[in-house]
């Protein structure tokens, strides 16, 4: 039996497929202007027996396809607990928002918030950013890293910092030092947000931006521990949907119906 | 719920404006009320109208802001907007709109809509633990009482109020009669049915009207109830609403709420439970009322132990299965009391508990749907 959780997110889409609890297939794509069609061409790539869609578009794909829906926090909550059974607390950046997840010993949820009215701190933000200072993205969280200033960025409002970097850099001000400043500002944020709801170990941080290593740097010397990265952060989601998919009974929307 | 109440619920609505408006040719006095510490008895005993004035939907809330703040709760924006603009009717009927000095943004807003009517302020203590708040309020009451009576022309005697008393009483009853349905489980009354019917009835300006309509849906749903109707299942998650009044216009949350599966069987708040606490009727009738409606339950009160007291009970007889705290954007003192809330929540009734901040405006509904599912499988598990 084999099962799929497809994560619909506001920039990208991933679809894991697991059988007998093992990944054996996952895959990521733009979710772009026709979200709908990027879903199909995703699923097109295998073959699976049931599915079950979490993220933001879950809605649509639950009246396209008749799947079963679940919310992010509880996808992350799964995927999480399954990669890293000593999981109890879980941080994730994405492409727009900004979760905390708190979880029981058991892995049930807890406790959760997020920070979703505002691209402030998210991935949106850091590309915004990294591109005003010429870096890939790859490059920005390395260079970051390395530097040895830390210029303090006031403005967390993406279009506001963006500017003030722009300045900063006309004052010529070295760009890996405005790079560190950037960061420092989203780690103030990202632990505030986890403050409110937990920092109890481990502490999973999952979503595209995990991929970024200054933020990983900061967040461990931030919280004295070291939090754990999944080998790939931007499918946790997906990976607890086909998860949870796994469990339910009485679900075989096969992958006939999508064609 | 049957279509025919409905219809007669609007119809009956309809006719209240006519209502109105014949008896303000008739000479009859119109005052306009926004908030629970205002008490109503006052105009009923003068022979006055007291009316519910609108400040529920988000379509004033532009306008307002060409003179309020934008970063300003939405209900004082759109009270505020419905009267600048002249769009509520009940407003334009007023001769007379009472104020009082409860949050900061609504004592503040109540001076800039005195270019529209005349305001009378009530001014509010902040606390209900001293003896000095209670006297200092039952003088303001009385200072109200003084008003009225000015503008009517009717002096205002204790019996007419002893009167008064008796008829807001047994519409509260009936209204605690007809929230208490959703006890039931399953609830064979929606959340929404149940605001719509409270909200409608709420602007009438027959009392007798309002409490035998409600009297006639009791029976209604009791009926149903008995033949096993209900909208919702045995395991239906069974939710309270607490924090801020919600009405029509503003009832997205709890649309959200149904939609995703759970029933909203109880509202704390001022236009749910905390609207039905009795006056006592043996008492002098000016001190009763003045004791009645200082004990309202609002965050503007510090402290405020009446909240928890009145959630301990309600949690424990609408058999609860979690809490939501609503929080209009901008509300200071709900969004501060929210973390004790929160605590008490967790701490007496190991409830899962979800705090949600919004406005009136559809901007947020993805981000709201998300936190309410994902809250409604917390309690689910």
């Amino acid at each position: 039996m084999r099962a799929a959780g497809i994560d619909i997110g506001s920039r990208t889409i991933k679809l894991v497929v697991v059988e007998n609890g093992q990944m054996i297939h996952s895959a990521i794509t733009d979710t772009t202007h026709d979200p709908l069609e990027q879903c199909r061409r995703l699923m097109d790539q295998v073959y699976f027996d049931k599915i079950l869609a979490t993220g933001y578009g879950r809605h649509f794909f639950e009246t396209h396809f008749e799947a079963p829906t679940v919310t992010e926090i509880k996808a992350f909550a799964r995927g999480a607990k399954a990669l890293f059974p000593s999981c109890r607390t879980i941080l994730d950046i994405g492409g727009q928002d900004t979760k905390a997840i708190a979880l029981d010993d058991k892995g049930n949820v807890s406790k959760f918030e997020m920070n979703d009215r505002c691209a402030a701190g998210t991935g949106m933000f850091l590309e915004v950013i990294a591109k005003t200072l010429g870096y890939d993205l790859d490059e920005f969280g390395k260079e970051a890293l390395k530097a040895e200033g830390n210029i303090q960025i006031n403005s967390m409002c993406t279009v506001f910092a963006q500017s003030e970097v722009t300045s900063l850099l006309a004052r010529r001000q070295k760009r890996e030092d405005i790079a560190r400043g950037i960061h420092m500002a989203i780690l103030n944020r990202t632990l505030s947000l986890l403050k409110r709801v937990s920092t109890t170990p481990d502490i999973v941080f999952a979503g595209g931006v995990a991929k970024n290593s200054c933020l990983k740097s900061l967040l461990n010397d931030a919280l004295g521990q070291d939090v754990k990265i999944p080998e790939n952060p931007q499918i946790v989601g997906a990976f607890g949907a086909a998860m949870i998919a796994q469990e339910l009974q009485n679900i075989s929307n096969s992958k006939r119906k999508f064609a | 719920m049957d279509f025919a109440i409905f219809n007669r619920l609007q119809q009956l609505s309809e006719q209240n404006l006519l209502d109105i408006a014949q008896a303000k040719r008739e000479g009859r006095k119109v005052i306009g009320f926004y908030c629970l510490y205002s008490p109503i008895e006052i105009a009923v005993a003068a022979g006055a109208i007291p009316v519910s004035l609108c400040g529920t939907r988000n379509d004033p809330i532009e306008a307002a802001e060409k003179v309020l703040p934008r970063n300003l709760c939405p209900l004082i924006k759109s009270s505020y907007g419905y009267a600048a603009t002249d769009t509520c009717p009940y407003f334009r009927f007023s001769d007379l709109v009472v104020g009082e000095t409860t949050c900061d943004g609504k004592k503040k807003m109540f001076e800039l809509l005195a270019e529209f009517r005349p305001i009378h302020t009530l001014q509010l203590p902040q606390t209900q633990e001293s003896d000095g708040a209670l006297s200092f309020w039952y003088h303001e009451i009385k200072k109200f009482k003084e008003r009225v009576e000015k503008e009517t022309g009717v002096m205002i005697t204790d019996e007419r109020l002893s009167d008064a008393i008796q008829l807001t009483n047994q519409e509260r009853k009936a209204k605690r009669a007809l929230m208490d349905m959703a006890k039931r489980k399953p609830s064979p009354i929606s959340g929404i049915e149940l605001l719509t019917i409270m909200f409608k009835i709420g602007f009438f300006m027959n009392k007798r009207s309002g409490i035998a309509l409600m009297n006639e849906v009791v029976d209604e749903i009791q009926k149903r109830a008995d033949q096993g109707e209900s909208p919702f299942h045995q395991k239906t998650p069974r939710i309270l609403l607490t924090g801020v009044p919600v009405g029509l216009g503003s009832e997205k949350v709890v649309r959200l709420i149904e939609k995703a599966g759970a029933s909203v069987v109880c509202f704390e708040n001022c236009s749910g439970y905390r609207s039905v606490f009795m006056i006592d009727e043996k008492k002098e009738p000016l001190r009763a009322i003045a004791e009645k409606y200082l004990a309202t339950p609002c965050s503007v009160m510090s402290p405020n132990p009446g909240r928890i007291e009145l959630l301990t009970e309600l949690i424990k007889e609408f058999s609860v299965d979690g809490v939501v705290d609503l929080t209009w954007q901008a509300c200071h003192t709900y969004n501060i009391e929210s973390f004790n809330i929160e605590k008490f929540v967790i701490n007496q009734f190991g409830l899962p508990f979800l705090h949600l901040e919004t406005d009136y405006s559809e901007s947020d509904t993805e981000q709201l749907r998300v936190r309410i599912e994902a809250f409604l499988e917390m309690v689910k598990e």
